[in-house]
């Protein structure tokens, strides 16, 4: 299992058959407050690394979903659909957006790992 | 904390909009609005004056009723939205109009109001903070405090002393509010501020509450945010705030006009079928929040109009909008689709207040 983040606030975990699932970090639902709506994407397209994919959707404000590597989307998260508060009770676990299958593994190399994201949260 | 018209405010305590937001409609919120423009106006001109400004009969108001009014431009726009009062004087020296206005107009409020320094004293009172307390449980929670806050009904308003274990605080409080609730809207001393605040926080039914959920409170209540749901190109007519001419101002009254605009409004009053569009409310029939400036289309792909508030309502259980559509499109039951990353979000035409006033009228 590989875990990384993107300057995004996206967590991305990559498991053996190399298949990743995204969601956003605690940093970024602590930023956007109450999830009220989310906007996945479609399961069976192709997206690149940094095409819009979804939305999440707070009282207070909307921010765009991104997917951090390119692929195919196999499976999204249809509870995270009908409770959008998974999204800040468990966003690394049960609020997950979407699953990705990575047509190219590499481009998890320029991604930030958890030291990174780190130092990158405390510098924000 | 984030700034809103000059000040440094909280959008939200650590709770949260939606807990916050139904701690309000379930209980009792404390909002600090002292941002707001309070002023005073002195003489015994002073509601005659006022009336060259303002669309309302604030002649006719007695001692301790308040009013909502609007200051009208040349062209039937509105240049502020604002709340009256006719109240004795803090040091008794007769009566004044008291008045509270947005913070973000203070400033040319005030300086609209200096147009009628030949007939009245113009007093800004910015020593004067301003707390809303706000709730179904709002008045009998501060009723404990001082009992005679229970006597009043919605829209009046006056002087009262709050016990203290030190000297007493001296406060004007209005039951009226800006969230569709029972409550409070209470003037105090900024000096005395902080005092009655943690006074009022003791109080196990009252949390404190942001401006994130006083947005929500009000667009659930069907209440104009200024700058957004009403602004200098959007008559009271079109915005729905008929209600709040009233006749002794319109045609035939005996006051009738000598407002600012008066031409234009009272024209559209009295032939409605002039007016081009109106403020309507609008809940959403899936669960996308639609946001202030998405184009609303027709179901044959017309323009119909644009949002200027809206969110999702954490009461109402789903989206919710106010927007300005042109008249053919008014009819409730209407659906609309909204313009959203290049969907089309069905919302339905639906009559405020989304969720029911809860005034106490006694």
């Amino acid at each position: 299992m590989t875990l990384k983040f993107t300057p995004d606030h996206e967590w991305i975990r990559v498991d053996a058959t190399g298949i990743a699932t995204v969601g956003i970090t605690p940093h970024a639902q602590d930023a956007l407050g109450d999830v009220v709506f989310v906007d996945l994407p479609e399961v069976g397209k192709t997206y690149a690394a940094h095409d819009t994919v979804g939305v999440v959707e707070s009282v207070k404000a909307a921010a765009d979903v991104f997917s951090p590597v390119s692929g195919e989307v196999t499976e999204v998260n249809e509870a995270l659909r009908a409770d959008p508060s998974l999204a800040n009770s468990d966003p690394q676990d049960s609020g997950w957006f979407f699953r990705i299958k990575l047509s190219d593994p590499k481009q998890l190399d320029s991604l930030l790992d958890e030291a990174a994201y780190a130092e990158l949260l405390k510098n924000a | 904390m984030v700034p809103f018209a000059g000040y440094a405010m909280p959008v939200q305590y650590p709770t949260g909009i939606l807990a916050e937001h139904l701690q309000t409609r379930q209980s009792a919120g404390l909002f600090d609005i002292s941002h707001m423009g309070q002023v005073a106006l002195r003489g015994d001109d002073a509601a005659a004056a006022l009336e060259t400004l303002v669309p309302v009969d604030v002649q006719g108001l007695a001692e301790g009723k308040q009013r909502y009014a609007l200051f009208t431009n040349e062209s039937g726009g509105i240049l502020d939205d604002l709340m009256v009062i006719p109240r004795p004087r803090a040091d008794g020296q007769g009566l004044e109009l008291f008045l509270i206005v947005n913070a973000a107009c203070k400033v040319r409020d005030v300086a609209l109001l200096q147009t009628l320094a030949d007939r009245c004293d113009i007093v800004p009172m910015p020593e004067q903070a301003l707390l809303a307390l706000q709730g179904p449980l709002a008045v009998q929670s501060f009723a404990r405090l001082v009992p005679q806050v229970a006597e009043l009904v919605f829209m009046t308003g006056r002087w009262m002393e709050v016990p203290t274990p030190t000297t007493p605080i001296r406060i004007f409080a209005t039951r009226s509010g800006y969230t569709g609730e029972d409550g409070l809207e209470i003037s105090v001393a900024a000096s005395d501020a902080e005092r009655l605040a943690r006074l009022l926080l003791a109080l196990p039914e009252v949390k404190p509450i942001g401006l994130g959920a006083r947005d929500t409170l009000r667009l659930e209540a069907g209440l104009c945010l200024y700058g957004h749901d009403i602004d200098t190109t959007t008559s009271p007519v079109e915005a729905g705030l008929s209600w709040a001419l009233q006749k002794v101002r319109r045609t035939g009254g005996a006051r009738a006009g000598a407002f600012p605009g008066a031409d234009s409004i009272l024209s559209q009053l009295d032939n409605p079928a002039i007016v081009a569009r109106r403020r309507v409310g609008l809940i959403g029939l899936d669960r996308t929040p639609v946001r202030e400036g998405t184009e609303l289309h027709s179901a044959d792909g017309r323009v119909a109009g644009r949002v200027t508030s809206g969110s999702f309502a954490p009461s109402a259980g789903g989206p919710v909008a106010m927007a300005y559509v042109a008249t053919e499109f008014t009819a409730p039951g209407t659906t609309l689709y909204a313009q959203v990353r290049g969907r089309a979000v069905p919302m339905q035409l639906q009559p405020m207040p989304f969720v029911p006033h809860r005034y106490w009228r006694g």
